[in-house]
């Protein structure tokens, strides 16, 4: 029932922003501004076209540490997953990255390669590539065995194994890391410009801060917040539309 | 009447010609012996069911002849050519369907043809032909989690007669569904085995179900699995498929497989 569900969507963000506005109105701190205020700010920082011009910036970080985490990250899983060899060495990497407390290791990027745009995609990559990496080489090792058995038994080449069995099998798992790692390359891109230089996003945030703009700096958040919702119900989207009859478990259940 | 013979001592007889033939087959995991100097013929368009108790090795000699397992010592041929690994003589037929969850029926019957790089409107005309013979026509496009367990296996039957190999391998097909199902399955098999020249091998835990579909049963017992008798019952297989459960011979054989296996069962 779509219409349902689009009604407990809308539901859901009424009790949310509700629960924002009465929160900014009490007021809980004097930095807390309330829902409406927030977004009268970001009506005001889009039509003068401030949020375009962030945005320009901080999406540069943003998609080009996306698209390396995607294709790297996805490539890297499959090989750990399908090589055992690989496993040994690469999964203890992602691990560390994974549970490594980033902003410390920022100072280091920083040295190591300046602040500008490398150490960005550089932190967006650490956020976003190891729960890809991860969920990938997880998701393929766990094919069901009896499948690519059938692969096998009914003269399947490698390759034939991989591409028609053990990717389509894994897929949901995949996407699934795709989500949680795209989610936390925002994290990563908006913490990259807080930490390393103010531009784009992180520099509304950060000035708006500083002159005490409180509406201004949670605009900003929300936009964020926004782009990142959109872009992953696109992603789900996408998924939906390359495996039609997937997200129904397995048959075997 | 039945003609019992020792599987070991057997007297060969040059007429029969053996689709299949085992010799002294040995398999070993580490430490533990799975199959032990296994010798057995499977004669060409006939059912041959490996009944035995759980964990003893019939589905690993099953691998062993689809290629899908290499065995420590001796071999397999499948007419007259020594088993190296899977081949289009031989197709598969899985006890969990083994079909692919995001592929609707059709594809998922025509998926060994799609593996061989048959071309799509072929490979789905010869599907559409076992889909219809199996029984499942107007559910070509439906998804495995939208049939029976039944249905399923019926789809992993059409995908493996679709591959046209002389030799099916089952692998306890119909343990999954459901009584009623499974014996009408059994019914369709009998007459798949007639209607075919094909030959089959068929593994079972159910002493029934091997006495009724079966040409050529053979017992093995574990640790290590070996060949205890071979049993081919003669008398009741032309009588029609709801006299074979009443004939006395069949009654017979059932008991005495019991009588053998009994000890064997904890």
């Amino acid at each position: 029932m779509p219409g349902r569900s689009l009604l407990l969507k809308l539901l859901s963000a009424v009790i949310v922003f509700g629960a924002w506005e009465i929160a900014g109105r009490i007021p809980v701190s004097y930095a807390f501004p309330t829902f409406l205020e927030s977004m009268w700010a970001l009506v005001k920082l889009t039509l003068d076209g401030t949020i375009f011009t962030a945005y320009a910036e901080t999406l540069k970080p943003l998609v080009v540490g996306i698209v390396i985490s995607a294709v790297l990250g996805i490539g890297l899983g499959l090989w750990i997953g399908l090589s055992s060899k690989f496993d040994w060495l690469f999964s203890p990497i992602f691990v560390v990255m994974q549970s490594a407390p980033l902003a410390a290791l920022i100072p280091l990027l920083v040295m190591a390669y300046g602040i500008g745009l490398t150490s960005k995609v550089f932190v967006v990559c650490i956020m976003a590539m190891p729960v890809i990496v991860l969920n990938t080489s997880g998701a393929v090792r766990n094919t069901p065995s009896t499948i690519k058995e059938m692969g096998r038994a009914f003269l399947g080449s490698e390759r034939d194994i991989i591409l028609k069995i053990i990717i389509p099998a894994a897929s949901p798992i995949i996407f699934a890391g795709l989500r949680l790692g795209i989610s936390a390359g925002f994290i990563g891109a908006i913490l990259a410009e807080l930490k390393i230089t103010p531009t784009g996003v992180g520099d509304i945030i950060t000035y708006s801060r500083s002159i005490a703009d409180y509406p201004s700096m949670y605009a900003a958040i929300f936009s964020i917040i926004l782009l990142a919702v959109l872009f992953l119900n696109l992603l789900e989207r996408v998924e939906l539309l390359l495996f039609k009859g997937h997200n129904r478990g397995y048959v075997s259940d | 009447m039945s003609q019992i013979r020792d599987a070991h001592g057997r007297d060969d007889q040059p007429e029969v010609d053996n689709a299949v033939t085992a010799r002294n087959v040995s398999k070993t995991y580490g430490d533990v012996e799975a199959l032990k100097d296994l010798s057995l013929d499977f004669p060409r368009g006939q059912l041959t069911s490996l009944l035995g108790p759980s964990g003893c090795g019939k589905t690993t000699l099953l691998k062993i002849i689809g290629g899908l397992l290499a065995p420590t010592s001796g071999e397999v041929e499948v007419n007259g050519q020594t088993v190296t690994g899977p081949g289009p003589d031989r197709a598969f037929v899985f006890q969990d369907f083994a079909l692919l969850p995001w592929a609707n029926v059709i594809r998922n019957v025509a998926f060994g043809l799609e593996l061989r790089g048959v071309a799509r409107s072929e490979r789905e005309e010869i599907a559409q032909k076992y889909i219809h013979n199996v029984g499942l026509g107007g559910f070509e496009n439906s998804y495995p989690h939208e049939l029976s367990g039944g249905m399923r296996q019926r789809v992993g039957l059409a995908r493996a007669l679709s591959v046209d190999a002389q030799v099916l391998l089952m692998d306890e097909p119909f343990s999954a569904v459901d009584e009623q199902t499974r014996r009408k399955f059994q019914e369709d098999l009998l007459s798949l085995v007639q209607h075919e020249s094909k030959t089959f091998i068929f593994v079972t835990h159910s002493i029934e179900e091997a006495v009724y579909v079966s040409d050529q049963i053979a017992i093995l017992l574990p640790r290590p699995s070996r060949v205890s008798e071979v049993i081919k019952p003669t008398g009741f297989r032309n009588k029609g498929t709801d006299n074979i459960r009443r004939d006395p011979e069949y009654l017979d054989i059932v008991d005495r497989i019991w009588a053998s296996l009994r000890s064997y069962v904890e």
